[in-house]
């Protein structure tokens, strides 16, 4: 018995035996980063489609028959604006300052509208045109890679509604700014998606 | 619900609670400004056509667009080699890494395909 008693004892432990305090949410921001990192994977495998196919226009229109750069730029411009605001709703949610966060917030959700009816407009002006996405390789890789972008800027305004409630209904509870800082992150990750997509379908598009 | 009382009554530690910085007004304002202007010019250069060569133009657009990405990292998403003690870009690296290969290995590959696929002679002389 007692040579057992003393194997255990000897025996290195291979985990951490007490308990350490694990407070709600403490590892929110890391898991939250770490899908966002996985979502970038997504758009860089677009990128890459879109980078293979982006030449392919099968007779088709390219470009610069389809792109009008002032459109865009106006669009850029929305996000980036949304991008501002919500860090001012960040700001204010720092100070406790309910009523300025939810102003703040309601701005970015305009501004967010604002560049999704831009982009609809650009695309329905498109597929009027008979530049839909069945058109050439070209047009599918762009309504896909731009269409993902506006389709998780849609659900990153769903999600900013949804927050919105919350704040109203909860006030600035720590699970709420917990949540307002995921979206925060989530909001500027795809104000950087759209400088590559600026960057490359429109301005190099513009350049080929 | 002690937790969340426990929260409130220290309003300052919630960031260190939740892992991430928020940064300040004057952090924002410089990112805001610095995007304005990084937006600006490669939209001015690609528009007016001021530099004639293309290929030069594609080059210093990219290039604005790799310095805008990294303000933005900096200046909205709070990027730095603490957050998280450094897992935060630990993982950011090791994306970025994933996102080079895939992307080069995607461009470089189906470029040569592309050039090696194709009929050596044009579509003209076939006629």
């Amino acid at each position: 018995m007692s040579t057992t008693v003393t194997a255990t004892s000897e025996a290195p432990v291979f985990y951490e035996v007490d308990e350490h305090p694990h407070p709600e949410g403490h590892s929110t921001a890391l898991g939250f980063w770490i899908y966002l990192m996985s979502d970038c994977l997504i758009f860089a495998i677009l990128f890459a489609t879109f980078g293979v196919l982006g030449g392919n226009y099968a007779a088709g229109p390219g470009p610069r028959d389809l792109f009008d750069l002032n459109l865009v730029a106006l669009n850029t411009t929305m996000l980036l604006l949304s991008s501002i605001t919500y860090g001012f709703a960040m700001l204010a949610m720092d100070k406790e300052r309910v009523k300025a966060t939810q102003v703040w917030l309601v701005i970015t959700a305009v501004f967010g509208l604002a560049f999704l009816s831009i982009e609809l407009y650009e695309f329905h002006h498109m597929i009027h045109e008979g530049a839909g996405p069945q058109r050439s390789a070209f047009l599918s890789a762009f309504f896909t890679l731009v269409g993902t972008h506006g389709l998780h800027v849609t659900f990153g305004i769903i999600w900013l509604v949804t927050l919105l409630v919350q704040v109203q209904k909860r006030g600035l509870i720590t699970a709420n700014k917990r949540r307002l800082m995921c979206l925060s992150m989530f909001w500027h990750f795809l104000d950087v998606v759209w400088i590559g997509v600026f960057t490359f379908v429109y301005l190099l598009g513009m350049l080929r | 619900m002690s937790a969340n009382a426990h929260n409130d009554a220290h309003g300052h530690d919630v960031h260190h609670e939740l892992g991430v910085a928020h940064g300040s007004m004057s952090g924002y304002m410089t990112g805001f400004i610095l995007s304005v202007i990084l937006t600006a010019v490669p939209f001015w250069l690609v528009m007016s056509g001021k530099i004639g060569n293309p290929t030069w133009t594609a080059a210093i657009v990219m290039v604005f667009a790799v310095v805008q990405i990294v303000v933005h990292m900096i200046y909205f998403l709070h990027m730095n080699f603490k957050s998280e003690g450094g897992w935060n870009m630990l993982a950011l690296v090791f994306t970025l890494i994933v996102v080079g290969i895939a992307l080069a290995g995607s461009l470089w590959v189906m470029y040569h395909l592309n050039t090696n696929m194709m009929p050596s002679h044009d579509m003209r002389q076939m006629l």
